[in-house]
């Protein structure tokens, strides 16, 4: 047997489909064997899960809610990728943005009793912007200037924001009347996001719209986004047309780290209304999942966070209705992962199998 | 051995990329002991025919007899069993082990211990029967890139092949190198070796071959014997209409000095000094060639001066301004171009359209512009207009580069960079792995620009081009400057010592001083 792998010049577009189709199926059967492994009914678990994250109006709601980090987060990673600069820090980022929103939103209220809250909320949205954006900028300097690895430290400084969280709630910042329970006290009313009526969804979710028109727009119209293409298919040409790296790597960890921190910013004023341990859940590191899987398309990433959330809150709701463990989900979306970056080689190779007895040289006789 | 028993018989070979046939129905064959000219421009399908008898691509169709007999080949290995090997143009060889080392990787008998001493033994004599001087127990990147081609013919020899195919191999060597080369393919002919040696370089064609198969369009146009031919006959077949061999060059008043380089010192990759000391000037209205062997300075020496690599001494005026060590960005507003020798790694983006990368500079342009963003429309006529002024062969505007033929890259680049207006143009290797047809179509650019006042620096290593289109000539060897000749008082032989660096017709320079004024009377 022989096999031979030719690259396609052209990936083909029916095989993206079809393979698409395809490693979401074999990661359900992955899925359903580890479910058989547990004693559990894979049909059952997978329509309980469907239902629990798309069935109703309260589960789609609520995975709007969690998509919604995802979506700040994942556009957060892929404009960064786009230049290939790798943050992996979009957690980190995410709660320095957490941080300096319920800082703003805890301390100021009180000693501007009159501002009002959309103002306050404007306030407290481009403080945590910023937060994020400067954290993201610690790592864009050093790989700038003197050309330190960005994969290690983007990921080093997620630990630092993640602990900086957990001693501020735990410590300086607890809740005096929280009877010991670990988090600040919750904000006054003014600096919560509005949400849709009914439903734990916020304003974060047109930050996320917004975001993603934007990112969009700058790619495909400006003369910004022609130089992140550029750098990112070739940095060596971009260096020869006389496009800065310096300037645009600063730049773009600079929008990367600022829409993270945002999606911080969203979570503690649209869902907890005070900085808890509910903040820093992995959504910046399931971030990169999303960003792959869209290919780093603005518009392709807000459907996968969604799809993506979907199996978070239905991996959720298995929990409850079915008795399994929530990881059931991680390991489901795990195996998706898996199965479509494996598929990639499909899409860019021609792979042909020739079963044939082992000599490789054929030889006859001439004519 | 019947002697009328070709040692390599291809019939009907035919090979499919998407979208392209890049060998339709070819018929080749080749006698033992011949030479065998496998001439075409590029995309002519020469290489992939080659490749299709080395083993590394598999005919749609066709078949393939070796010394009579008919051979399956899928894979270099099944190729070398054959006793078929291939030099490649660019060496497949470990850098930091030694010669032997390298003949022995990738062995059969080799297992797990290396008996070297016996791999030495016939390194020695094979090497000494066909006059590939070469110290087994150097280590390769000591070796200059003709010693490194004996490496990989011996390596070939060593795996037992008697056809040896040999892809553009003169395209790195010196002139004396390319004459030691063809001594030692001659020798192997009359061993009784077969020699497949593909070229798109006429000259060379008419001294060694004995017959020549001539390629068009994945086709062969016709099988010749040298003695019955001549390099006008073989151009015609080759690019399928007369060919001019000169390009004309009127003369052209020279101006003021555009680009002048002084004591100019840089390192290479490797940290390792790469230019020692370099001098020169460029006029309006002048090319200036600089001639070398591959690797002697030539690429830091464009980068310097285009500003993509440091300069750790001397300086660089242009247009009487110090732009020692400035952004590239910054030199480009000078009016400086540059055709990189990398034209896919760095003169273009090969996943990016047409459209995107003639407007690699130039998108700065108010006029491609509004505000930060841009302007698509004023865009779309800029770069239509370039595709048919430069006549790029491209299906639309959104083509990705990376689909489009060696000389349409290069008209591309060309494209962007002449557009520009450049007050200096410097061009690396313009020309190379072109075909005739684009060659000739890129000189005369190059005329036409010096015509219009352009400073050209010109560094190539085809000393032809250096000669047909120079008004100067500086041989750089080792980072040095061996001398400048005006092109008329240059000749092949005496270029080729001082590439060699036998010749020194300059001084080394000693000047310590960083950038000294400049010299009163020369600078209008």
């Amino acid at each position: 047997m022989r096999i031979r792998i030719e690259k396609r010049p052209i990936p083909s577009r029916l095989v993206s489909v079809l393979t698409l189709l395809l490693s979401l199926l074999l990661a359900l059967i992955v899925g359903g064997i580890l479910l058989k492994a547990v004693k559990a009914d894979p049909i059952k678990t997978y329509r309980a899960m469907a239902l629990g994250a798309f069935g109703s109006r309260y589960s789609l709601s609520e995975t709007l809610v969690k998509a919604i980090p995802l979506m700040l987060c994942g556009l957060a990673v892929s404009v960064a990728f786009r230049m290939l600069f790798w943050n992996i820090g979009a957690e980190g980022q995410l709660a320095m943005g957490g941080i300096a929103a319920a800082g703003v939103a805890l301390f100021l209220p009180p000693r501007a009793p009159h501002l009002p809250s959309w103002l306050l909320l404007l306030l407290i949205a481009i403080v945590g912007f910023m937060a994020g954006a400067l954290w993201g900028l610690i790592p864009a300097l050093l790989k700038a200037y003197i050309r330190v690895n960005e994969i290690i430290t983007t990921l080093m400084l997620n630990y630092i924001a993640i602990l900086l969280v957990e001693y501020l709630f735990y410590g300086p910042w607890k809740d005096p009347k929280g009877y010991g329970f670990p988090g600040t006290a919750e904000f006054p009313p003014v600096a919560w996001l509005p949400r849709l009526p009914g439903t734990r969804v916020h304003l974060g979710l047109l930050f996320a719209l917004l975001a993603a028109i934007f990112i969009w727009a700058v790619l495909s119209r400006t003369k910004w986004g022609y130089e992140i293409r550029v750098i990112g298919e070739n940095p060596r040409a971009a260096t020869y047309a006389g496009i800065s790296l310096v300037r645009n790597i600063l730049l773009i960890m600079w929008l990367s780290g600022g829409l993270a921190g945002l999606a911080g910013m969203a979570e503690v004023t649209g869902i907890a209304h005070r900085l808890t341990k509910g903040l820093t859940v992995g959504y910046g590191f399931t971030a990169i999942i999303v960003a792959w899987l869209a290919k780093l398309n603005p518009w392709t990433v807000l459907i996968v966070s969604f799809l993506l959330a979907g199996l978070l809150v239905g991996g959720d709701q298995i929990q409850i209705t079915m008795g399994l463990p929530a990881s059931v989900a991680l390991i489901l979306q795990g195996a998706i992962l898996f199965f479509m970056l494996g598929a990639e080689v499909f899409k860019q190779y021609h792979i042909t199998i020739e079963w044939r007895r082992r000599s490789s040289i054929h030889e006859e006789t001439g004519v | 051995m019947a002697t009328n028993t070709p040692a390599v018989r291809m019939t009907g070979i035919t090979k499919r990329f998407p979208g392209v046939l890049a060998n339709d129905h070819i018929d080749f064959e080749t006698q033992p002991g011949e030479i065998h000219a496998l001439l075409g421009e590029n995309g002519a399908g020469k290489s992939t025919l080659m490749n299709i008898l080395f083993g590394i691509y598999r005919a749609d169709e066709g078949e393939i007899f070796v010394h009579g007999r008919k051979v399956r080949l899928n894979s270099p290995r099944d190729a070398i069993k054959q006793g078929i090997g291939m030099v490649h143009q660019h060496f497949m060889l470990v850098e930091v082990q030694t010669v032997a080392e390298n003949v022995s990787l990738g062995l059969a008998e080799s297992r797990f211990f290396l008996n070297l001493g016996q791999t030495k033994g016939r390194i020695t004599e094979l090497a000494q029967r066909y006059g590939l001087q070469v110290d087994p127990d150097t280590r390769i990147w000591q070796l200059s890139v003709g010693e490194q081609q004996r490496v990989e013919i011996l390596k070939m020899l060593y795996r037992g092949a008697d056809i040896l195919i040999m892809d553009e191999p003169t395209a790195v060597l010196t002139p004396q190198e390319t004459k030691e080369l063809f001594n030692t393919l001659r020798r192997m002919a009359a061993e009784g070796h077969t020699i497949i040696f593909i070229t798109h370089k006429l000259d060379e064609v008419m001294a060694i071959s004995d017959r020549i198969t001539v390629l068009r369009g994945g086709r062969v146009v016709s099988t010749v014997c040298t003695s019955e031919t001549n390099k006008e006959d073989l151009a015609r077949m080759m690019v399928g209409r007369p060919i001019l061999f000169q390009v004309e060059r009127i003369p052209v008043e020279k101006g003021d000095i555009v680009l002048q380089v002084e004591n100019l010192q840089a390192q290479n990759d490797q940290r390792l000094p790469a230019l020692k000391g370099v001098c020169f000037t460029v006029q309006q209205g002048e090319i200036l060639g600089i001639a070398g062997v591959a690797g002697n300075g030539q690429r830091e020496l464009a980068e310097v001066i285009t500003g993509l690599r440091q300069a750790i001494g001397g300086c660089i005026r242009i247009n009487n301004m110090d732009v020692t060590n400035c952004a590239p960005c910054r030199i480009i507003e000078k009016g400086v171009s540059h055709v990189p020798e990398d034209r896919l790694g760095m003169g273009l983006v090969p996943n990016l359209s047409v459209s995107d990368n003639i407007i690699m500079k130039e998108y700065r342009q108010p006029k491609l512009s509004y505000g930060p963003f841009l302007n698509r429309l004023s865009i779309w006529r800029f770069v239509d207009r370039l595709i048919k002024l430069f006549d790029i062969a491209t299906p639309s505007q959104e083509t990705p580069v990376k689909l489009l033929s060696g000389g349409n890259l290069q008209r591309t680049i060309l494209a962007r960079e002449i557009s520009a207006l450049p007050n200096l143009l410097v061009a690396m290797h313009p020309t190379r792995g072109l075909d005739v047809g684009a060659t000739e179509s890129v000189h005369k650019m190059l005329l036409e620009q010096r015509s219009k006042g352009a400073a050209i620096l010109l560094i190539s290593e085809d000393l032809d081009e250096i000669l047909a289109l120079s008004d100067h000539i500086a041989v750089l060897y080792e980072g040095e400057i061996m001398g400048i000749l005006p092109a008329e008082k240059a000749g092949v032989e005496k270029l080729g010592l001082m590439m060699a660096g036998a010749l020194r017709e300059m001084p080394p320079a000693t000047s310590p001083e960083q950038c000294a004024e400049p010299v009163e009377g020369k600078v209008s």
